[in-house]
């Protein structure tokens, strides 16, 4: 699967990068759906002898390829949220020279980032590499709720029910970009949906 | 001079009003009649007798007010002061900074005095007098960023200097030009601005991020920027963007004059002894198009910046649907004559305007 080209942004947008194997003690590669790939084309034996990969499927069936790969340690979950008290475990258990390897969808990417950084993983041990859906992680400015996989601007807030313009400002503490309602000015007057990269 | 402060809302029924003092010594944001973006920055270091760079945290007829508006604002949403763990020292540090700058600055008004680590600090507008212990958190009613700046006008934010560059990790952010702490919290330089149209591909963050992280000690800077609103009102968040937004709406010829607000960001950078962290002062000015217009240089200059600004900037600072009223109404007050430059009025020397 061919990889989706973010077109130029502003600087507070994440630019994501393409794995490559490092040297390390450990290998902790985290994953969600096409996310699978990234791993697929980067493992090496020697890799996989010391990795611990933790694949979140939503939906896929890529789980029998990477466990084909003989990672030292498998999980396969659900979702992140379902993955996140043994992501912390592995974080809280790591040693130095630890490698942190994301890849998949900017939700994930953005969260298991943050998550390695509070463990005390350096920034220059985490690598990530975007794969699969480019949906947005959605914070509205107004009630603060965080919304997934929005696809579409403007869309409505599941939590607030404003319409909300989806901004490129993105903030890398919460893992998310920025809604701020579209028709304060002029109640009802929405433009119409369309893809976020349309 | 003794200080008259006003009592007045920035909300609701928008009592809010300039006397002639304040308006003669409102910092005008156009040194020229026309505007683009740039540094523009200089050294902080006094100004003329009366005018808001005269010290080094401007008091003026407002600041009981809007303190009273501050505690409003944080108490509806406490997140609007935020510190990470790890600025609580460049929080002390502010706290010093202004105790001292104040006291020195109003001597009627604040009063410190220091026994070693024994702090008794008076605020007498505010009703304050607080005996705490220099540097330990618990002898505070709030944490110091958040102590001080409920009895400081204007924004605050605190930046952590590293990895060269600036990062907005503490902030008392309560009336903003529409942005978020509770988003902002926690990004760099180059991220918080990343919104911005232009400057960035005109060079103005790099260089304006050299500037800032080579402020020394004892040298603080400052500039002006400015955008407009609709209504006196301070509190311009996003947050409550849904709610405001709609007053953009009620423009008329007729109501314009009063209702039309320049909002002036006199902002200041001062680097802190403790922490190296950077403060950063954002202190809003507000002042209606009509009680400009009593100062025939600021008419002339404003219809002629406000006329010829570019679309990005008209969009971005929110008032493109508005120009075309704003600039019926301001056209009446340019008569064409050339205006003096600098940003000051100079009622004196500057002629009337034709009639």
């Amino acid at each position: 699967m061919s990889k989706f080209e973010f077109p130029p942004s502003i600087g507070s947008r994440p630019v994501w990068g393409t794995l490559e194997p490092r040297v390390g003690q450990a290998h902790l590669f985290v994953a969600d759906a096409q996310g699978a790939e990234a791993i697929l084309d980067v493992a090496t034996p020697e890799l996989m002898a010391a990795a611990h990969i933790i694949f979140i499927t939503r939906g896929t069936d890529y789980a029998d390829k990477l466990r084909a790969l003989n990672p030292s340690q498998f999980y396969e979950g659900p979702s992140y949220d379902a993955a996140l008290s043994r992501i912390k475990r592995v974080l809280s258990d790591a040693k130095m020279g630890l490698q942190v390897y994301i890849s998949g969808t900017e939700s994930l990417m953005g969260q298991m980032t943050n998550e390695a950084a509070q463990a005390g993983v350096p920034f220059e041990s985490i690598q990530t590499e975007h794969r699969g859906s480019t949906a947005r992680r959605m914070q509205c400015v107004h009630c603060k709720g965080f919304t997934e996989e929005v696809e579409t601007d403007p869309f409505v807030c599941c939590h607030c029910g404003l319409n909300l313009f989806v901004r490129d400002h993105y903030s890398r503490r919460l893992a998310a970009y920025q809604g701020v309602c579209v028709d304060a000015e002029d109640p009802g007057n929405v433009p119409a949906q369309k893809g976020i990269y349309e | 001079m003794t200080i008259q402060f006003n009592d007045e809302t920035f909300r609701d029924d928008y009592s809010f009003h300039n006397s002639e003092w304040a308006i003669r010594r409102f910092p005008f944001p156009f040194h020229e009649d026309s505007y683009m973006y740039s540094m523009n920055a200089e050294q902080h270091r006094g100004g003329p007798d009366g005018s808001v760079y005269e010290n080094r945290f401007d008091v003026d007829e407002h600041y009981v007010s809007e303190m009273q508006d501050r505690a409003k604002v944080l108490s509806e949403d406490p997140l609007r002061c935020q510190s990470l763990p790890h600025m609580t020292l460049a929080g002390w540090d502010l706290l010093e900074l202004i105790m001292v700058s104040k006291s020195e600055d109003y001597p009627d008004l604040f009063e410190l005095h220091r026994d070693g680590d024994q702090w008794r600090w008076v605020n007498k507008p505010l009703g304050i007098d607080d005996t705490f212990t220099f540097l330990d958190e618990s002898t505070l009613p709030y944490g110091p960023m958040e102590y001080i700046t409920r009895q400081s006008q204007g924004d605050f934010a605190l930046l952590d200097q590293r990895d060269e560059n600036l990062w907005m990790d503490a902030g008392m952010v309560t009336t903003q030009a529409d942005w978020s702490l509770d988003f902002n919290i926690g990004m760099n330089f180059i991220e918080w601005h990343g919104p911005v149209p232009l400057a960035n591909e005109m060079g103005i963050f790099k260089r304006a991020l050299k500037f800032l992280l080579n402020i020394p000690q004892g040298s603080p800077g400052r500039r002006l920027n400015w955008t407009m609103t609709v209504n006196p009102l301070l509190d311009t968040s996003p947050e409550n963007y849904h709610k405001w937004g709609i007053q953009k709406t009620t423009l008329t010829p007729e109501n314009i004059g009063a209702k039309q607000h320049l909002r002036v960001e006199l902002q200041t950078f001062y680097r802190l002894p403790r922490s190296n962290a950077l403060a950063f002062p954002i202190r809003c000015y507000l002042c209606s198009f009509q009680d400009l217009m009593t100062m025939p240089k600021w008419g002339r200059r404003l219809h002629r910046v406000v006329r010829d600004l570019p679309v990005e900037l008209a969009t971005y600072k929110g008032f493109i649907d508005n120009r075309p009223l704003m600039i019926d109404y301001l056209s009446k007050f340019d008569d064409g004559l050339p205006t003096s430059p600098g940003i000051f009025p100079e009622p004196e020397t500057e002629p009337p305007l034709k009639t």
